[in-house]
């Protein structure tokens, strides 16, 4: 049987404010525990939570982001559970008036372009962080820190729109590109400032009922997430194909096995008992406030793909990959300003500079050769001081040590000779030794003429220009 | 609205209480007393009327987003029942 | 000494008459000769209250000008959190829990260079009309040891109405100063939502909870009131009302003052010795020259229920935090369910256990409408009907409670009657507004309050009213008949 998947998307980021949502402790990851803790955000009696103003701007700002309507009238509701990592055993969320409602984005799947609804935006609370001695199955006790407790998280929620893992996997690069331009989060999933949870649901091909839905947690990186999906997809199509029920419950990923847990025990009625807070005020957003947030808001992803690929002639693929992250697309345009050519930098961007990028050295706003050297070495190149070939080792050279072009290729003595009368030597020399191959040349073997430039690039350590090189041996053959 | 003892059960668990079988019956009977004297809210008509959620006036009230001094841990834990190298203790959680 | 109030005192402080030192001292024996029957306080903070007031005589001896309250010795209800002293809300759930932390009222005071005595018992949790809720002891009223002094804030006002402090702070969210105020024969205020700040008051039930002052007379009122008063960037329910001086309120005089007699206020089964008094005291205010207009609030007999809904929610929510887990009482279990079960039963009595209980059933998925939002509507029915009489009225003059003190035991199986003696206190609570009670007559021995209730941020008006009433009576003047007095 064929069937089609539908998946829902629900992401939290961290939001990047200086302290916490309700109290002023500072919402620095990685202190030690229970340093960044204070009266409020350990829910001692008698304590009351205010609203930092960040937060809503951000949230703001996120929804406009993302198309939303803000709403005008905005307000937080308690949402009561018990567990140990909620001082209060309620968690201070938005339930049925969020700040920003019925937003999409659109991602780009096999060439095409296909948009995501987004149903909401909210702000909320993050709870504490639990530390087992051992796996949780198998202590008798558990650890609480409660640094974590009370820093803002916004949660997105996307419509079932999503089809597949893979465009779940290109739904969430878009949405952490775009939080990422408009700087409200590190979006560091490694880090838990970016989580995500995936509600997953089968039903027959040209079927409009939804089927019931799975809900997957505790998937931790983008990866994860698409393999979860993968097999949560499997394992629910099996049990239809069996002519079973997929049972409505919470599953959980685990990644070394590669399969999803059903996590049912733990589904006590989680009945959450909304009901507005009432010790914080409603939001009332001044329209010429939200106004003064989109005009301000940063190029988004899309609008600078576009740009790229109109003002700087660059092909589709390239805009995209060079826009993935703000950060990238950042230093592009560095570069670009630096005087570089568009495509030459792009070129040495997705290739020589994401290789040592992607082999997770280090982030590319931490690396060596910055937007600056990059553009030093192009100029090298473009003014054909050194070679293409040359340039790669500078560039490794530049990776390493953090030098620029100019001093590695002085130090190194790497200039390219341009100089005919210097090279004809060498030419003539490598044409007399290599009878053969000249025979092969002048028959008409185009092959051989590489074999030859070989040579006089290796007698000249590889500094000649190979273009020269190329046309004086032509000249003589 | 009658509310049984599997009610009373139900919304013991919800609020982490442990009502011991011998009361039950009391407890049931006292909740149903309170609760039916609630029911007199069913002779008001309330259509198109706002619920008040909050009596003030107020809009918008928030603080800058500003680090201030967190409690000392020391402080921190000094009410703990329990504690180990900086961190609250407690009995396992069971899961699944 | 310990019958003085708090203008009586500052002016023989600052004449020299009398030093603080000595005012204290004369607050702690009177302690002992009553306590034993009154038993106003959980804890007693003398040795810091002796250094308090030797810093007040200090600072009077190098002729420096101090406050009107300054070096004057008062009680606070132990659901209010002072920094480094215990604060138990008289449960055994906090027995050992020491705040790390002030109130901000408890902020405004050490300002003040008020004296702290102590922190004086209550119903566990504010959840109670009579103090009998306490886990700790029980609190009698000074004028009659058989009876109860009112709650929840019981201790605070047997305090004050024995002696045993000058004035005190309470907390009322239901009536809660009110009505043990009127039980006491004391004067006991209930401010506008949000003109004192809730930060540091445990909370009970967050849209309703509000501090006052507990006194013997309405010029101390106005006095603990302009210190206790004013915004907190702590609380984001805080008023941002400009500084008022409501001394400048007592002024005797209520010529064209225009009062509303609510009809539904004078309940069936209402005590004839409480009616009398009410109508007597609105005679007395007539003479004065005030205008009396009878005025109807028809939805008073649905506050009460819809009290019961909104508060115990609020409540359930607000005392979720209680789980062994940070700071209280732990009593442990195998896993940590076990030990949410065990230290939540343990450590909370029979009637904050049935008001958590009635809360989470009122939110429930499948009741919220019917209950929590049905009474919100209610609410505003309510808040409306006040709104509506404000306009003819400037003040509402009313019953504190339909009896006077009852005797203890009386009502504590009955958890449905208990409730009702808040008939006339509760609708101020639900609709934010001012009121206060003061002493207006006697059921036999027993004090009988008036109340009086007013538009929001109208305590100036409440303060003239109540005033003028006393300056033309003497029940301000008159103690319980406990110990030497």
């Amino acid at each position: 049987m064929s069937y089609e998947v539908v998946i829902g998307l629900e992401v939290h980021t961290e939001l990047k404010t200086e302290s916490k949502i309700f109290c002023g402790c500072s919402t620095k990851f990685g202190s030690d525990q229970n340093t960044n803790v204070c009266p409020v955000c350990l829910g001692l009696p008698g304590v009351l939570p205010v609203l930092n103003e960040k937060v809503v701007d951000f949230a703001v700002r996120t929804g406009l982001a993302l198309n939303c309507k803000i709403l005008p009238f905005s307000k937080f509701d308690r949402k009561n559970y018990y567990y140990p990592d909620l001082p209060k055993n309620f968690q201070t969320s938005q339930s049925d008036l969020p700040i920003a409602v019925n937003g999409y984005l659109d991602i780009e799947v096999n060439g095409e372009t296909k948009r995501i609804g987004i149903t909401r935006v909210h702000m909320e609370e993050d709870a504490g962080k639990l530390v087992h001695a051992g796996t949780i199955a198998r202590s008798d006790y558990a650890l609480v820190d409660y640094n974590r407790t009370g820093v803002p998280l916004l949660e997105i929620v996307s419509e079932p729109d999503i089809r597949s893992a893979e465009e779940a996997k290109a739904y969430l690069e878009k949405l952490k590109a775009i939080l990422q331009y408009i700087d409200i989060s590190d979006c560091k999933m490694e880090e838990g400032s970016l989580r995500c949870d995936a509600n997953i649901s089968l039903r027959p091909m040209g079927a409009t009922q939804l089927g019931t839905k799975a809900e997957l947690k505790n998937m931790n990186s983008f990866r994860s997430v698409q393999r979860g999906i993968e097999y949560e997809v499997d394992r629910q199509a099996e049990v239809l194909d069996d002519g079973g029920k997929v049972i409505q419950e919470t599953r959980s990923w685990d990644d070394g096995k590669g399969i999803t847990i059903s996590m049912r025990s733990k589904e006590q009625a989680h009945d959450y008992r909304f009901f507005p807070e009432p010790d914080l005020i409603p939001i009332v957003v001044d329209p010429a406030r939200v106004e003064e947030i989109r005009i301000n808001l940063p190029e988004l992803p899309d609008a600078r793909k576009v740009r790229l690929v109109t003002n700087h002639g660059l092909s589709t693929y390239d805009a995209e990959v060079l826009t993935a992250s703000r950060a990238m697309a950042d230093y592009f345009d560095q570069v670009v300003t630096l005087g570089a050519d568009a495509k030459a930098a792009a070129n040495w961007l997705m290739g020589d500079l994401s290789k040592h990028l992607n082999a997770g050295e280090v982030a590319i706003n931490e690396c060596l050769v910055t937007p600056q050297r990059l553009a030093g070495l192009l100029a090298l190149l473009d003014k054909g001081t050194i070679s293409s070939k040359i340039a790669k080792t500078v560039f490794e050279e530049m990776w390493t040590t953090g030098k620029d072009a100019e001093t590695i290729v002085q130090e190194k003595g790497l200039v390219q000779i341009s100089d005919e009368g210097a090279i004809i030597a060498v030419v003539e020399a490598v044409i007399a030794a290599s009878p053969q191959s000249v025979a092969d040349y002048q028959a008409g073997k185009e092959r051989a003429i590489g074999f030859l430039v070989g040579q006089v690039m290796k007698q000249t350590k590889g500094r000649a220009n190979p273009e020269l090189v190329n046309k004086l041996l032509r000249d003589r053959m | 609205m009658k509310i049984t003892n599997k009610d009373v059960q139900q919304v013991a668990l919800l609020s982490r209480l442990e009502i011991p079988t011998e009361d039950m019956e009391q407890v049931t009977g006292e909740l149903n007393a309170i609760l039916d004297y609630m029911l007199v809210l069913n002779r008001v008509d309330t259509t198109g009327i706002e619920p008040t959620a909050h009596v003030l006036p107020l809009k918008n009230v928030m603080r800058p987003d500003q680090v201030a001094p967190s409690l000392p841990r020391e402080l921190a834990l000094a009410n703990a029942p329990e504690q180990e190298e900086g961190y609250f203790k407690v009995p396992k959680i069971m899961e699944g | 000494m310990f019958h003085s109030t708090i203008h009586e005192l500052h002016n023989k402080l600052t004449n020299k008459e009398v030093s603080a030192v000595e005012i204290a001292k004369a607050v702690f024996t009177r302690i002992d000769a009553v306590e034993d029957k009154v038993k106003s306080y959980i804890t007693q903070n003398r040795e810091t209250a002796l250094v308090q007031a030797q810093a007040v005589d200090e600072r009077i001896k190098a002729g420096k000008a101090i406050s009107p309250l300054a070096g004057i010795p008062g009680a606070i209800k132990d659901n209010i959190c002072t920094k480094d002293i215990k604060t138990t809300c008289a449960s055994k759930m906090l027995a050992n829990f020491i705040p790390p932390y002030n109130a901000t009222v408890m902020e405004k005071l050490a300002a003040e260079q008020a004296v702290l005595v102590g922190k004086t018992n209550m119903d566990e949790f504010a959840m109670g009309g009579s103090t009998e809720n306490s886990a700790y002891q029980q609190t009698a009223n000074p004028w009659d040891i058989s009876t109860v002094p009112g709650g929840s804030s019981g201790g605070s006002a047997a305090a004050v109405s024995a002696g045993e402090a000058v004035w005190a702070l309470g907390s009322d969210t239901g009536g809660s100063i009110r009505q043990p105020a009127a039980y006491c024969g004391v004067v006991g205020l209930k401010p506008t939502y949000g003109l004192v700040s809730r930060y540091g008051l445990v909370a009970f039930a967050s849209s309703l909870d509000q501090i006052g002052p507990i006194t013997r007379d309405v010029t101390d009122c106005a006095i603990v009131l302009n210190a206790i008063a004013g915004h907190d960037s702590k609380d984001s329910t805080s008023i941002k009302a400009g500084s008022t001086d409501y001394t400048k309120a007592l002024v005797n005089d209520v010529k064209g003052l225009r009062i509303g007699l609510p009809k539904e206020y004078f309940v069936a089964g209402m005590n004839p010795e409480v009616e009398k008094a009410i109508y007597k005291a609105v005679e007395q205010f007539t003479a004065l020259g005030a205008e009396v207009v009878e005025v109807s609030m028809p939805h008073t007999e649905y506050a009460l229920s819809a009290y019961y809904v909104i508060a115990p929610a609020e409540a359930s929510s607000n005392l979720a935090r209680y789980d062994g887990v940070g700071f209280g009482l732990r009593v442990d279990g195998d896993d940590i369910v076990s030990m949410y079960k065990n230290t939540r039963s343990k450590g909370f009595g029979a009637e904050v256990k049935r008001r958590i209980m009635l809360g989470t059933y009122a939110l429930s998925s499948g009741y919220y409408d019917a209950y929590y939002k049905k009474a919100l509507q209610v609410r505003t029915l309510v808040k409306q009907d006040f709104d509506r009489a404000f306009e003819k009225v400037d003040l509402l003059v009313t019953p504190t409670a339909p009896t006077p003190a009852f005797k203890l035991g009386e009502k504590s199986n009955d958890p449905l009657a208990m409730y009702l003696e808040d008939v006339c206190t509760i609708p101020v609570n639900l609709a934010g507004i001012p009121a206060l009670a003061l002493p207006c007559g006697f059921a036999g021995n027993l004090p009988i309050g008036l109340q009086l209730i007013g538009r929001p941020l109208g305590e100036a008006t409440i303060l003239r009213a109540a005033y003028t009433f006393e300056q033309n009576t003497d029940y301000h003047k008159r103690f319980a008949p406990l110990g030497e007095v």
